[in-house]
């Protein structure tokens, strides 16, 4: 059937209806200042539709109990919901076995829980840990912390003007004292996204591990664990649609195995003497205590929502968002992208001229338009640019057009009241 | 909710434009560096005390435009102060950029008044703020401050001085 005029207006280029999309989120019909929300500030944290609100109201009117632990019928089938999550989650990321996916807090977390389970291990006096210039600093602390207690080294892969990795840098820091690679997927800063498949190739070659953050690819892009072959992986629920408090480690069963607990407690046991414990096998042994139950459950349904959507889709949207974003900001006098590698995610961040980006953040948000100012947690990326911050506008897949639009008229209301 | 445009007010603005007492007095008795970690806001303050009273103050840095405003403006109202009469002014100014000042009640701000606007922007007070911190640290022979931790302005008491 051949649409009719309206419909395809209400069709974006990338192929997503965003107006029917749109009407999925709550929050987006809010009013800020008088003035509709126009919401680019994804990078730091999305909304979350109602069919995913609905999930965690679900579970908490109908199937909530404490999980692995009791005979009756709600926890069974909250431990039934918690593991088909689980499941889900897995089959989401395509990993070979769900035992290999853990839940966590969120990607800190899951970065911290490889800090202790792995590099309190594995690195010793003079190994080495390679890093990235575009870490946020979730993936840098924890490895900072590890190679000191340890007396190991950091070491830094640099990146070009554009933003991008030095590949032949990286290859140079790889070596016999390397222990560990942990690299972002994207740049939460400038939205580079790095070549992880190739990095991890070539780690292997020299029977390096990686972990990757994920937290700003696991909203745009497919995350196909068998695909990269890295070691671990780390992601955030709220990021991608889902509840805070939330978020996954995969990691290879055959290192997961060998690594020492992170917390002690409840659910991570098989036995416990006053003599001698006995830790449980994976993904258990790593979830001590009682988990987010309720946000494991909810991340699953907002996996469902995106993969309802579709991948493809919302790249091609996305990708045709960034375009237009980044040549309206570009037409802009005055006003400078940072970050303009080849292959970037849906991120724009920008400096103004003779405006220090906080003064830009706050008169956006007399527009109703919400982006995120600052460092962005990650100053070594500034220092590398030689600024102290950046205003960024981060988009998701219920972005328009015209709320691109109206950042630019922001930006240029901006320049009027500093001229 | 703030009217940020009546935040961004030409007073502001000029002195963001034209920050005066712009620079680093070579014979200064004090000087403190302020940091606010938070936004990367980062400015050198030096001061020259004669007598017990403000005889040149100077400083430089890189901020956003209320925190060089707010530092610009304060150079001129603390110039020929007494060090009593400056920590007032810190005092008050804190406690109006805060909220708990009322503009139209009794104190000594003047045009400071300006930044009244600060108490509806939680996140931007911090930036007000610093450059009076960073006098604060200077008259009390502290070398460095931060809008963080146990200096955070939103909570910590102001030690010493005329508070």
């Amino acid at each position: 059937m051949i649409p009719s005029r309206t419909e395809l207006k209400r069709v974006a280029p990338g192929g997503l209806d965003v107006e029917r999309i749109r009407a999925d989120f709550p929050i987006l019909k809010l009013r800020v200042n008088g003035k509709p929300l126009v919401y680019l500030d994804n990078a730091a944290s999305s909304q979350m539709p109602q069919p995913v609100l609905d999930r965690w109201i679900r579970y908490l009117t109908t199937q909530h109990s404490n999980i692995h632990r009791a005979v009756h019928y709600l926890s069974e089938t909250a431990t039934a919901e918690y593991e088909a999550a689980r499941r889900k989650l897995a089959a989401f990321i395509n990993a070979g076995d769900e035992r290999e996916v853990i839940f966590t807090t969120g990607t800190t977390d899951a970065i911290n829980l490889v800090a202790h389970g792995y590099g309190r291990k594995f690195v010793g006096a003079g190994d080495e840990i390679v890093l990235t210039t575009l870490e946020h600093h979730s993936n840098i602390v924890p490895w900072q912390m590890v190679a000191e207690e340890k007396d190991a080294r950091i070491r830094v892969v640099p990146v070009n003007d554009r933003g991008e990795l030095i590949f032949e840098e990286y290859l140079k820091l790889l070596g016999p004292r390397t222990r560990l690679v942990a690299v972002g997927h994207v740049s939460n800063a400038l939205g580079t996204i790095n070549p992880v498949r190739e990095m991890i190739a070539a780690a292997h070659g020299q029977g390096i591990p990686v972990l990757v953050d994920g937290a700003q690819a696991a909203p745009h892009m497919q995350l196909d664990m068998r695909a990269l072959d890295c070691d671990f992986y780390a992601f955030s629920g709220h990021k991608m649609f889902g509840p805070t408090g939330i978020g996954v480690l995969y990691g290879k069963s055959a290192w997961l195995e060998k690594m020492q607990p992170y917390k002690g407690g409840g659910d991570m046991i098989l036995s416990v003497t006053f003599e001698k414990t006995v830790y449980n096998v994976i993904p258990g042994k790593f979830e001590a205590g009682t988990p987010p139950i309720a946000a494991a459950i909810t991340l699953a349904a907002a996996a469902d929502y995106v993969t309802g959507i579709g991948i493809e889709q919302i790249h091609a949207h996305e990708t045709d968002l960034l375009d237009y974003a980044t040549d309206q900001v570009n037409r802009l006098p005055g006003v400078r992208i940072v970050g303009t590698a080849e292959k970037k995610a849906a991120v724009l961040s920008f400096v103004v001229d003779g405006v220090h980006p906080h003064d830009v953040g706050t008169l956006l948000n007399e527009e109703g338009v919400a982006v995120r100012t600052g460092h962005h947690c990650a100053q070594p990326v500034m220092q590398r640019f030689g600024i102290p911050a950046t205003s960024r506008a981060s988009f998701a897949f219920y972005n328009t057009h015209a709320e691109v639009d109206a950042l630019v008229a922001g930006i240029r209301k901006v320049q009027k009241v500093f001229r | 909710m703030a009217d940020t445009k009546q935040l961004y007010q030409e007073v502001i603005l000029d002195h963001n434009r034209k920050p005066r007492n712009w620079g680093m007095l070579a014979d200064a008795t004090h000087r403190a560096e302020g940091h606010n970690p938070l936004c990367g806001d980062h400015l050198t303050l030096t001061l020259r005390l004669r007598d017990e009273a403000v005889d040149a103050v100077q400083f430089q840095g890189e901020s956003c435009a209320i925190c060089k405003a707010s530092a610009s403006m304060m150079t001129v109202a603390v110039s020929g102060k007494s060090r009593d009469d400056a920590e007032r002014l810190v005092q008050e100014f804190r406690d109006l950029a805060t909220g708990k000042l009322d503009a139209a009640g009794p104190h000594h701000l003047g045009r400071l008044t300006v930044f009244a606007g600060m108490r509806d922007l939680p996140t931007r007070v911090k930036c007000a703020i610093l450059p009076w911190h960073t006098l604060h640290a200077a008259l009390n022979e502290e070398a460095s401050t931060t809008t963080e931790a146990e200096a955070d302005p939103m909570h910590a008491p102001i030690i010493g001085g005329a508070g």
